[in-house]
């Protein structure tokens, strides 16, 4: 049996280095949708990472009881049940923001993050690791969508968590927001652009081109 | 009649789940890569959320919905907070049906497409048109057509990316850009022509 890595090591890998949305492509929906402002985006963080790590627990626990033919639908079902749980708890106690993330918070059900992280490692692994990677994954979705969430809010209003950073010009600042940054595109372009940072600071990253050029060097002419 | 068919259209065009929701996009972004996949990828889209999306409207509306168990007695019940489980239960048993006729009476469409039918069950598109549904509280004929227009727009969006992509394959890009990088792009640029149509469909 290969030696574990050390829980450090599965709670940091994620962060960064094997980052899940910009490397494996999972959960991108939510992290696009919900972060026209901080507030929103840190509030669907955290209703993720409960239910990633409560989820990778409960699956790791009943791992060696769950018939392998229907795995996808127990596994589903545990995941919805504790968005319901999440769901009621933000419309109880945090109600505008619940409004904000309207159906958002329901499709963490179907983010591909949550059911990936249980298919591939809380199925194998104890309930203490399966925990700590959860935690880890979910921690880097949190990162990349407040770091998103932050830019967006802070350049399309000038505010951070609705207090004014940068004065507006029209209240006699120097700064006019880009309203382009509250629409959709902007998000599909600062998301592409912080994959670009990430993969040109660690270039183990990048993907193999499937076509090789031919000819890179001087023209022929 | 005109009122279905600009449902129809504000689903597929002006309210596109991939470019204007961000809904669904790992698998339009997963396997984007080749047009024809792509295809295989919107036409299985379509058909599970023409089907689930009515299917989930009867289902709200008999059972869920608050006050529908009053023909029982019990008219303050309000089992709406079950909606969640109950959608996704209906989900993965229309991907489970659907795959096992094809599989019966197409086999040749299966071997096309039937790797992807098992991923729609967590396609965030197809559980999002079930819950808009609610929110938006349409009649059963609105949600067959809104299940079927966004189907549509799905299917639009990623056979169009997917051209581009196989295009693009051959372009010399930046190492640290290629591959998922450019497709953010490509989907940010037809995002921005996307959303032209909501101003079209202004008066």
């Amino acid at each position: 049996m290969p030696a574990r890595p050390s829980l450090w090591t599965t709670l940091t890998a994620p962060l960064l280095r094997e980052n899940p949305v910009t490397l494996q492509i999972l959960g991108i929906c939510s992290a696009l949708a919900v972060t026209t402002s901080l507030a929103t985006a840190l509030t669907m963080a955290a209703s993720l990472t409960v239910v990633l790590t409560l989820a990778a627990g409960l699956i790791s626990v009943i791992r060696h009881h769950i018939p392998d033919t229907i795995r996808l639908i127990v596994q589903i079902v545990i995941i919805a049940s504790l968005v319901i749980v999440i769901d009621q708890v933000l419309q109880a106690w945090f109600f505008e923001i619940s409004q904000a993330l309207s159906v958002f918070v329901g499709l963490i059900t179907t983010n591909c993050l949550v059911l990936g992280r249980t298919e591939a490692y809380a199925r194998h692994n104890p309930p203490l690791p399966s925990m700590v990677d959860a935690l880890g994954n979910a921690l880097g979705y949190s990162l990349i969508l407040v770091i998103i969430g932050a830019l967006r809010e802070l350049f399309g209003k000038g505010e951070l968590m609705g207090l004014a950073v940068l004065p507006l010009a029209d209240q006699g600042g120097w700064f006019t927001p880009l309203s382009l940054m509250l629409l959709a595109p902007s998000a599909f372009f600062l998301l592409g652009g912080l994959v670009w940072a990430i993969r040109t600071l660690r270039p183990e990253q990048a993907e193999t081109p499937e076509h090789a050029p031919m000819g890179r060097g001087e023209p022929a002419e | 009649m005109t009122e279905l068919w600009s449902l129809f259209l504000d689903a597929a065009l002006a309210e596109n789940m991939p470019l204007s929701l961000f809904l669904g996009l790992c698998t339009f972004l997963a396997l984007s890569r080749r047009p024809e996949t792509a295809l295989g990828l919107g036409i299985a889209v379509t058909a599970v959320m023409a089907v689930t999306v009515p299917l989930n409207q009867l289902l709200y509306t008999a059972l869920l919905a608050p006050g529908a168990w009053a023909w029982a007695g019990m008219p303050d019940l309000d089992l709406s907070y079950l909606s969640l489980i109950a959608f996704i239960g209906v989900i993965a048993a229309t991907v489970q049906l659907l795959e096992m006729t094809l599989d019966r009476f197409f086999p040749a469409i299966h071997a096309a497409f039937g790797v992807f039918l098992p991923l729609l069950t967590v396609q965030c598109a197809i559980l999002a048109g079930s819950l808009f549904m609610v929110e938006r509280q349409f009649t059963l004929a609105e949600s067959a057509v809104y299940g079927l227009g966004s189907g549509a727009g799905f299917a639009l969006a990623v056979t169009m990316l997917g051209a581009v992509r196989s295009r693009l394959a051959y372009a010399d890009l930046p190492d640290g850009l290629r591959g998922l990088g450019i497709a953010f792009v490509l989907a940010g640029l037809m995002s921005l022509g996307f959303a032209s149509f909501t101003l079209m469909a202004a008066p």
